[in-house]
């Protein structure tokens, strides 16, 4: 018993009960992930020693998943305005105007901790929690996309994260009715011990729909949607995403997966079905105007979806933990508040409307009840039974966790392993182009996108391996383009350039469908902020971000952070991963990347300057990350976009496909695979000038076959649509699309490989795995 | 091998089933959970429990069970894992 328990002495408040439950201590603060001083702090804003409910509460709020602890300072740089943002960061997703009335809400979060520790309910939530965020601002889910990264695929592990985050999301998305439209997936060792699981999803709305999740007017009710509360992910938020998965450990010399499965009863399991009645319901009660304000309960649970909806309404809640519908018997207070049962919502309705709302819920066979109230002043209150068990100030919750600088410092030697060398060194050109197509970053990603349904909602007008960007109709005859970037290992070797690439690639793909880029999002997975070169890393992303987003005109409306993504073999490469959502006049012009007709000519399009470090190749050859990436011209590169995006828009071009991974060669090789068509080039001085080589080095073909950077576009179409596009931009014609091979000359050796051979090797993600 | 859902695990099934019931005019019902019957030969029956561990089973969300039976038909011994 603490010797002086906290006096409750407020107005209206119901009389105070004794606890019995003895106050918590610091040791159990700590054993919660909070510092000393952090919970000196809160002891300070609480004005005693939190009670258990009322740590457990602090502690979610307080860990960097919810309150940003070292991100927070840094994602205030980025731009968040524009004259297409209908809805910035900080409500359940961002929005933009696509014209007419419509807007389309979109955001990307992680589920990697929870992923790592059981990838098929892990990935599975990730698309539910991230589809919720969709329609909790009053938004109709219209697509999914995922970015994933795993170990090398020779790894046992990778193979059993990949089938289960695979089968996840298909389980989750297919049965909800939503599609999965595209998204990517790299292996590399840095995340063997820590995989990543992104989704992003996206929500068309009438402008006049959206819904905020600001609480307000006291003395209305709050109203719990969905599913019963079960202890589901206790603990989850917190205890899984703050601490290094596996490091405990192999400090004892075990294996992490044994520690993993330790882990394992704190994993939420998901029912998409459940998510599909408590999606139309909440629309309906949205079309209904019943709601006042609607909120998802994702991380922490309830205690996190009150705390926000009472901080940004500035009011304060009051919540009865005994009118949680309970899914199992005997739970204790602090469980119900931080539980992460998934498929549930918290929203407030006006008294009046409560018996109207529940009986909503009824007809859709949902949960509801009216589990509290909305207060004035500015407290969250928890009763159990009319007893109050909590009672806490909203600000200090969630306004003031203290926010932490960096302390960034560049690493004085190479932070990650050169890869394993899987190419030999006497490989040919022909050799090594195959030897690309059939490794894990580039091969086809059909084995994973035939398990999703991708049309669904007959929206899709380009699939995956279709056009660089997913490309979606829209009621008024325009579309909207979607894609989803992000090389780690680029970003590795130089965290700011990289990262300005991975904003370039999104846009880039936009253009190759056509679309002008309205917003973007973006989930920064890194490691542990508390090291100095990660903190470096971070800084370094975050501000390439800012001024690639700002250069692109491209405002961030909402994202994630996700932090300490480390395993006992250190941590991942710094990951961040961008979405971008952009807008076509007319669907019907949507860019294609495959050739589509014999005899149109093949051109290089922008200031395309190859290089080989980082490269794909160089990894295939077991070399060395470089300690940076080789400057780039980012005002040309946005130039060469619009040129692009204009030429597809006007229908001049046949195809049009970006050069990422593996450089021209393997980018000529996908657009033969996509088209079924072959090609005739040869690449000339011009591009050996590009290289910064002469044509006699020994290096030039490699580099200029498989160099890689920004800025680069292969375009397809006839020689008067090539020539005028060639007046806006740089543009260096190669060849022609035809035959049933492709056929590369340059520097007088030639490289001739048959579709069929291109299109075995590109067909070997399941091989890998053997 | 008995494989349920782990007690307090939420069990979509189940839950699907306990509402489906009622609508067919059966009352009454309650805590309803679905598990699955996994029956097999095997020469080595120490390998049971790995199996389950590492496939027939989810450790994650549900509990097992390890009936043997003799060839004829007798049961010869049980176990329980989770």
């Amino acid at each position: 018993m603490h010797p002086q328990p906290p006096s409750f002495d407020r107005p209206g408040a119901p009389a105070p009960q004794p606890s019995a439950e003895p106050i918590p201590t610091v040791e159990d603060a700590l054993a919660l992930g909070l510092t000393r001083s952090e919970y000196e702090l809160l002891c300070e804003k609480q004005g005693a020693p939190p009670n258990a409910v009322e740590l457990a509460m602090y502690s979610l709020l307080w860990s960097e998943h919810c309150a940003y602890k070292h991100s927070k300072k840094l994602l205030r740089t980025l731009p968040t305005q524009g004259e297409h943002v209908v809805m910035g960061p900080g409500e359940n997703a961002g929005a933009v105007d696509l014209g007419g009335d419509l807007v389309c809400a979109f955001k990307v979060e992680s589920h990697n901790h929870p992923s790592a520790v059981e990838p098929f309910q892990g990935a599975a939530t990730g698309v539910g929690g991230i589809v919720r965020d969709i329609f909790a601002i009053g938004a109709r889910p219209i697509a999914v996309l995922d970015s994933l990264r795993f170990g090398e695929p020779s790894g046992a592990r990778a193979r059993y994260l990949l089938d289960g985050a695979v089968s996840g999301i298909a389980h989750y998305g297919n049965s909800i009715g939503v599609p999965t439209v595209g998204g990517e997936l790299y292996f590399e060792a840095p995340y063997e011990h820590n995989c990543l699981i992104n989704a992003m999803a996206l929500g068309l709305a009438r402008r006049g729909d959206l819904v905020r999740s600001a609480a307000a007017g006291a003395g209305n009710a709050l109203v719990l949607l969905g599913a019963a509360t079960g202890r589901d992910g206790i603990g989850g938020a917190s205890v899984l995403a703050s601490s290094e998965l596996g490091g405990g450990a192999a400090a004892q010399g075990e294996a992490a997966p044994e520690h993993d499965q330790d882990m394992r009863p704190t994993v939420q399991v998901g029912d998409p079905f459940e998510e599909k009645k408590l999606l139309e319901c909440s629309l309906e009660l949205l079309r209904s105007g019943l709601l006042v304000s609607l909120q998802d309960l994702g991380a922490a649970g309830l205690t996190s979806a009150a705390a926000e909806m009472a901080a940004k309404g500035r009011v304060g809640l009051e919540i009865d933990v005994a009118r949680v519908p309970r899914r199992e018997p005997g739970m204790a207070a602090w469980e119900v508040m931080v539980s992460e049962s998934q498929e549930r919502m918290l929203c407030v309705v006006e008294p009046a409307d409560a018996l109207a709302v529940l009986a909503l819920c009824e007809r859709w066979e949902i949960g509801g009840a009216v589990i509290g109230r909305v207060t004035d002043d500015g407290r969250l209150r928890v009763l159990a039974q009319g007893a109050l068990v909590g009672d806490m100030p909203v600000s200090a919750l969630v306004d003031e966790c203290p926010l932490y600088d960096l302390a960034p410092r560049k690493p004085p030697a190479p932070l990650y392993p050169p890869p394993r060398a899987t190419l030999a060194a006497e490989a040919t050109p022909a050799a090594a182009l195959l030897a690309l197509l059939r490794s894990g970053n580039i091969c086809s990603r059909r084995p994973l996108y035939e398990q999703y349904d991708a049309i669904v909602q007959s929206r899709t007008v380009r699939r995956p391996e279709q056009a660089d960007a997913a490309v979606l109709a829209l009621p008024d005859g325009g579309g909207m383009a979607v894609s989803i970037d992000g090389n780690g290992r680029r970003v590795a070797a130089d965290p700011y350039r990289g990262t300005v690439e991975a904003v370039l690639e999104c846009a880039a793909n936009l253009a190759c469908a056509g679309a002008q880029p309205l917003g973007a999002t973006n989930n920064l997975n890194f490691g542990s902020p508390e090291k100095a070169s990660i903190a470096w890393q971070l800084g370094e992303s975050v501000r390439a971000l800012g001024d690639a987003c700002r250069a692109l005109g491209v405002p961030i409306v909402g994202g994630n952070v996700s932090l300490y993504n480390e395993g006992p073999t250190g941590p991942i490469y710094p990951t961040p991963v961008i979405g971008m959502v952009g807008r076509l006049p007319d669907v019907r012009r949507a860019g294609r990347l495959g050739f589509q007709r014999s005899g149109d000519e093949i051109a290089l399009v922008g200031p395309f300057a190859p290089a080989l470090p980082a490269s794909e190749l160089a990894k295939l050859r077991g070399e060395p990350l470089p300690d940076g990436l080789a400057a780039l011209e980012l005002e040309a590169v946005i130039a060469a976009q619009a040129a692009v995006r204009e030429a597809v828009r006007a229908n001049a071009l046949a195809s049009a496909h970006d050069i990422a991974e593996g450089g021209l060669a393997v980018a000529l090789a996908e657009c033969c695979l996509s088209g079924h068509l072959g090609a005739q080039v040869e690449l000339g001085d011009e591009l050996f000038a590009r290289c910064g080589t002469q044509p006699g080095e020994p290096s030039a073909s490699w580099c200029a076959l498989f160099g890689e950077g920004p800025g680069g576009f292969l375009v397809s179409g006839p020689a008067q649509a090539l020539s005028e596009l060639g007046r806006c931009t740089s543009l260096v014609r190669l060849g022609t699309v035809g035959g049933g091979e492709l056929r590369i000359a340059l520097a007088g050796t030639r490289l001739s490989l048959s579709l069929d051979e291109l299109g075995n090797a590109h067909a070997s993600l399941g091989e890998l795995f053997a | 091998m008995l494989i349920r859902p782990k007690a307090g695990i939420l069990d979509p099934q189940g839950v699907a089933v306990e509402r489906a019931l009622p609508a067919l005019g059966f009352s009454g019902v309650a805590n309803v959970n679905v598990g699955r019957l996994v029956e097999l030969d095997l020469e080595d029956p120490e390998q049971l429990q790995a199996m389950c561990e590492k496939l027939l089973a989810n450790p994650l969300v549900e509990d097992y069970e390890v009936q043997l039976l003799e060839e004829s038909g007798h049961a010869g011994g049980n176990g329980r894992g989770s």
